[in-house]
Formats: C-alpha cells, structure tokens, sequence
C-alpha cells in the first residue's frame, strides 16, 4: 500500500479530477435542491406575507395572513385539532400494532413468508383505492364490519357519516398498510444478537424482561427513525381525507385535515398567500415536533458503537 | 468449558429458549396459539381486499343486500367488461397514462439518485459533507411546502395540464433515494475504485462500467419504490392535470367515483384494477421491496 502512494504522481491533479467528477455527478441534485426545494421554501414564506391569487402579482400585506388565521378562521383551528388528534393516536397505535406484528413474526413461526406477503399487500394498493374501498367496508347499509357488530348485539354507529367516528374510521384507513413498519421492525428483530438473549435468560430473565432491557434498547433506533417518519407524515394525511371529506372536511368538518385545508384555499380559493402562511404553519410545527423527538430521544434510544 | 459458558450452549441448543418452563406446557400449544393470532390478524388484513373483489362481482343490488352476501349470488362477472368497456372508466387509457407518468419519474430517479448517490458516496470533493446534511434536512420539509411555489413556476412556464410538472423534478433527484443510493455505494470495497485509478479508468467509466452493475439490486430497490410512490400518487396529478384523457389511474378512478357515486361494483372492480398492476409488480420482485425495507428501516 505504501509503495503504491509512494509510487502515484503527485495527488494533486488526480484529486482535482476528483472533485469535478464529484461536482458533475451531484450536479443534478444540486440544481434540484436549489429549483425545487430551496426556492420554493423560501418562496412559500415570502407569499405567506402577501395577498396573492396567480393572476394578479402578490401584494405586500405583512403579517395579516397570520393574523387571520390565528384569530379569524375557525377552520384553522379546526384542523389544528383534527390533524393533532390524527397524529396522536394513529401514529403510537401504528407503532405499537406494527412492533407486536412484528414480534409474533419472528418467534419462529412457520410459513412466515406467506405472512409478511399478506401484511405487506396493503401498502401496495392505492390509497385512492383503499379509501374507497374502506368506504364500503365501513358502510352502515351494505358494509360487513357493521354486520359483524350487528351480529354480536352492538350497534354499529354509520362510521363516516357520523362527525364522532369519522376519524376513528380514518386511522384504521391510514393504520391499514402498516406492514411496512412491521418488516422495518422485524428486520431489526433479526439484528438482535441471539448470545445477548441466551444470556440474559441464563440470568433468568423472563420473556417481558428479555423484551424491556435487551429488545426494546437494540431497536429502538429503528422505532425512533419510524416514529419521526410517521409524525411527518401523519401531518401530511391528504388523499384520504379528501376522498371521504371532500373539501370540506365532511361531516361536519370532523376530517378537514390540514392539508386538506392549505389545498382548499390554494387550489379552490386560490388564496395563495394564505395558503403559503398556514404551509409555513405546518413546516414549523413538524419542525418542532422532530426536534423534539430527538431531544427526547437521547434518554431513551440506545446507539450501541454509534449510527450505523 | 466454564459452567457458565455450558449453561449457555445448552440454552442456545434449546429450540425455544424463552419458554423456561414453570409449568410445563405441551410443545404444540405455543405455536399454535402464534399461528391462531397471525391468522386472525392476516384475515383482518385480508378483509378489504376480500370485500372489494367480492362486492366487484356483485350487483348494485346485493352489495346492499340483508342479510349480507359473503360470496356473491350470483357471481355477476359482467361487471368486469362492463367497467373496462365505460366510458367514465377508460381503463387501458388510464393503464397507459400510469405507465408512462410511473415510468418516467423512475426513469429519472434511478439516473439521478444513482448518480448523485454515488458522488455522495465515493467522491470526495470539497463541502461535500454539509451538501450530504442539508440533504438528509430536506426530508424534514413537508411536500406541501414547496408545493405551491413550485406550482406558480409551471404555471408562469405554462407548463400545467401535461406531465412536465409531474416528471421532470425526478431527474433532479430525491433527497430520500439518494441517501438510500449512497448506502448501497458505501457497502462496495474502495480497493476495486482505486485499483482502476491506478489502472488509468477515468471517474466515469468507474461509474458506468464498475459500480452501476455491482449496485443493480439497488437499482431495482429504488425503481421498484419509485414505481410504487408514483403510481399512488394523487395529489400531484389531481392540482396539474385537467383533461381526463391524460388522467393516471388513482386520479381517473377518483373521478370516475365522483360522477357515477352510486356504481358501487363498478368501483370496487375498477379499485381492483387500479391495484392489479401493483400486485402483479411486487409478485415479481418482492425481494426488492424487502431489500429496500431492511437497508433503510422504513416506509413504504
């Protein structure tokens, strides 16, 4: 190796070809960055402080926009509150149903091919599909799951129809193609050093134990990384709740997601400047959030010799 | 041998090392009781899609039949030539329209994020690491962010109602694929690169030549995510396109449903064909998918 160094000419011009190849080879995204994510980010706060509708140039209006939306627009508030409450509980019941999944999956079972085909599926189909699907699915006239409550002496309520379970009906939609998180976690199951599990049992450890003090440490980089991607991404409900909702957030403006708001005055409104001002909104709120999971996350993730 | 260590080879012999029995337990139950609860959640999972095949092979009538059809009676089979051959419904036209528009965005993502993949990760050039970070910072903004900005330009360009807006930012890259392209370059050895420096091959034929063909499971890994994210897509298409002719399927099944709402079989066929084609996809190269899954730990 060291006769080899000694032998190159001298590093410099083998470098220099290095960093044009370098430049060339990232060049498209360099220019994607800055045409369709840097421009555009700093745009969307600069119409948030205009008055803008495509046709006519945008017109300076400072912080009105804001200003409206915090004390003027009952919708904003609206959709704070049914976006938060989506997050809150789609996102842990996701995790939690995915990592039990996920756990059942790797004690051994036989046939475990069939059955990460089978919940993986769901994330293929569409979610226009799905949703319309789930439509049915849920229907109070002609839908099975409120013939099996029926059935079982319940009264089911008329899921989508009714401003109370409408969202309920929502989450299990969007809980729906959790197979991803559950072969995202069973892949890090598999990373799990079976002498650490074998020890700890020597030390007699019980199943849950086992699960708390040698499982739960090893993976939780993985449930942070899909914890984080599932907040963002919550935020972002859109197609679903258009779909059942319309833009109105139907019935009852009980799924008028957030980004279903931002689309209804952008594209139907087109209140554009309004429309930036509640995207700024969102960005922020994401960005807090993610800065908090992960200061949060120095306590409970455990990084054993750094990321990987 | 130390007692400890005998301990734990006689543990690791064991075939279920969890079940230190206390009470002893017949060998079959632990099982069986797995495979009672993963076929009752599979049959949950199952349910949507039984019941839009099932209800696709009904008539209007039985969908909202008491008591309910589990099977349908009769099996009514015309729905499918009847919702192929409507007009609100043109499915080979949509069919083509998806594969084109899916087609084109995976094109330009696997050139790009190969591409830049591969600087990211086997080039070093100056600010080359603070790119990468502001790279990895981007997944952090909301698609909506950008969204209306990037709307305006193709609008001021005139550039909306057509698939220019839809598939040309693929050629720039993805923040997301592009830091899953990098992963996969980090993975191949240095001494092959620089063995052919040394060699005299030029940075380009190292690329073309040495790594695209070492990485082209990767390849696959990010076609066949690129393919299924786009085919999915219908927020993009529903603000840029207006002529149903050009409409992909999600979105032309959207519309289809809004003007004939009460075609209920209609729909669930015309669902089922939306999501055939995936289907038919990852039959194929479902090792790809969980490739992509366990490199990267997420999201599909």
């Amino acid at each position: 190796m060291a006769t080899i160094a000694q032998r190159r000419p001298a590093p410099s011009p083998l470098r220099r070809q290095e960093t044009r190849a370098g430049l060339v080879f990232i060049l498209p995204w360099l220019i994607g960055l800055l045409v369709f994510t840097a421009y555009p980010t700093i745009a969307t706060f600069y119409l948030s402080l205009t008055d803008y509708n495509i046709v006519q140039p945008p017109s300076w209006t400072g912080l009105d926009n804001y200003r409206t939306m915090f004390f003027e627009d009952p919708a904003f508030w609206t959709a704070v509150r049914n976006s938060a409450a989506y997050s809150l509980v789609s996102v842990p019941l996701k995790l939690v149903v995915a990592f039990g999944l996920a756990l059942l999956l790797n004690m051994g079972v036989r046939g475990i091919g069939l059955y990460r085909t089978i919940f993986y599926l769901p994330a293929l189909v569409p979610p226009v599909a799905a949703t319309i699907v789930f439509i049915l699915l849920f229907s109070a006239q002609g839908g099975p799951i409120s013939a099996v409550l029926g059935g079982l002496g319940l009264r089911a309520p008329d899921w989508f129809n009714d401003p109370t379970w409408s969202k309920p009906a929502l989450i299990l939609l969007g809980i729906w193609p959790l197979g991803v998180e559950t072969l995202a976690f069973l892949a890090g199951l598999k990373e799990v050093p079976q002498d650490l599990l074998d020890a700890s049992a020597v030390d007699g450890a019980g199943g849950w134990q086992k699960l708390r003090h040698v499982v739960l440490p090893l993976i939780s980089p993985v449930i942070l990384f899909n914890l984080v991607i599932g907040v963002i991404y919550s935020f972002q409900v859109f197609t679903q709740a258009l779909i059942i909702g319309g833009q109105n957030g139907e019935p009852l403006e009980s799924t008028l997601m957030f980004v279903v708001l931002i689309y209804r005055n952008a594209f139907r409104y087109f209140s554009m400047g309004y429309a930036a001002a509640l995207s700024v909104v969102l960005f922020v709120a994401v960005l807090l959030l993610t800065l908090l999971i992960f200061k949060t996350s120095r306590s409970w993730v455990h990084y054993e010799g750094g990321l990987r | 041998m130390t007692h400890a260590a005998e301990r734990r080879v006689e543990a690791t012999a064991r075939v279920a090392p969890a079940t230190v029995t206390r009470h002893r337990r017949p060998d079959w139950l632990a099982p069986l009781a797995r495979h009672a609860l993963l076929v009752g959640v599979a049959a949950v999972f199952l349910l949507p899609f039984y019941w839009m095949v099932m209800s696709g092979l009904k008539s209007n009538g039985q969908i909202f039949a008491r008591p309910l059809q589990w099977w349908p009676d009769p099996v009514v089979w015309d729905n499918i030539g009847r919702t192929i051959g409507s007009q609100y419904f043109p499915y080979f036209r949509l069919l083509g329209n998806s594969a084109f528009y899916a087609g084109g965005v995976t094109l330009g993502t696997v050139l790009s994020c190969a591409a830049v993949g591969y600087g990211f990760a086997r080039l070093r050039f100056p600010g080359r690491d603070v790119l990468f970070a502001i790279t990895l910072a981007t997944l952090m903004i909301p698609p909506i962010v950008t969204f209306i900005p990037t709307y305006v330009l193709f609008a001021q360009l005139k550039l909306t109602g057509g698939y220019v807006p839809l598939i040309l930012p693929a050629f720039f890259g993805n923040a997301f694929f592009i830091f899953m392209m990098r992963q996969f370059f980090l993975n191949i050895p240095g001494d092959l690169s620089d063995a052919a420096r040394i060699d005299g091959a030029g940075e380009y034929r190292i690329f073309f030549q040495i790594m695209l063909p070492l990485v082209r499971p990767a390849l696959m890994v990010v076609a066949v995510f690129s393919l299924l994210y786009t085919w999915h897509e219908f927020f993009q298409p529903l603000i840029y396109l207006q002529d149903r002719a050009q409409f992909p399927l999600s979105l032309g099944l959207y519309a289809f449903r809004s003007q004939r709402t009460a075609e209920w079989a209609s729909i669930m066929v015309g669902s089922f064909l939306t999501t055939l084609p995936l289907i038919v996809v990852f039959l194929f190269t479902q090792r790809y998918f969980l490739r992509g899954i366990a490199t990267t730990g997420l999201k599909g």
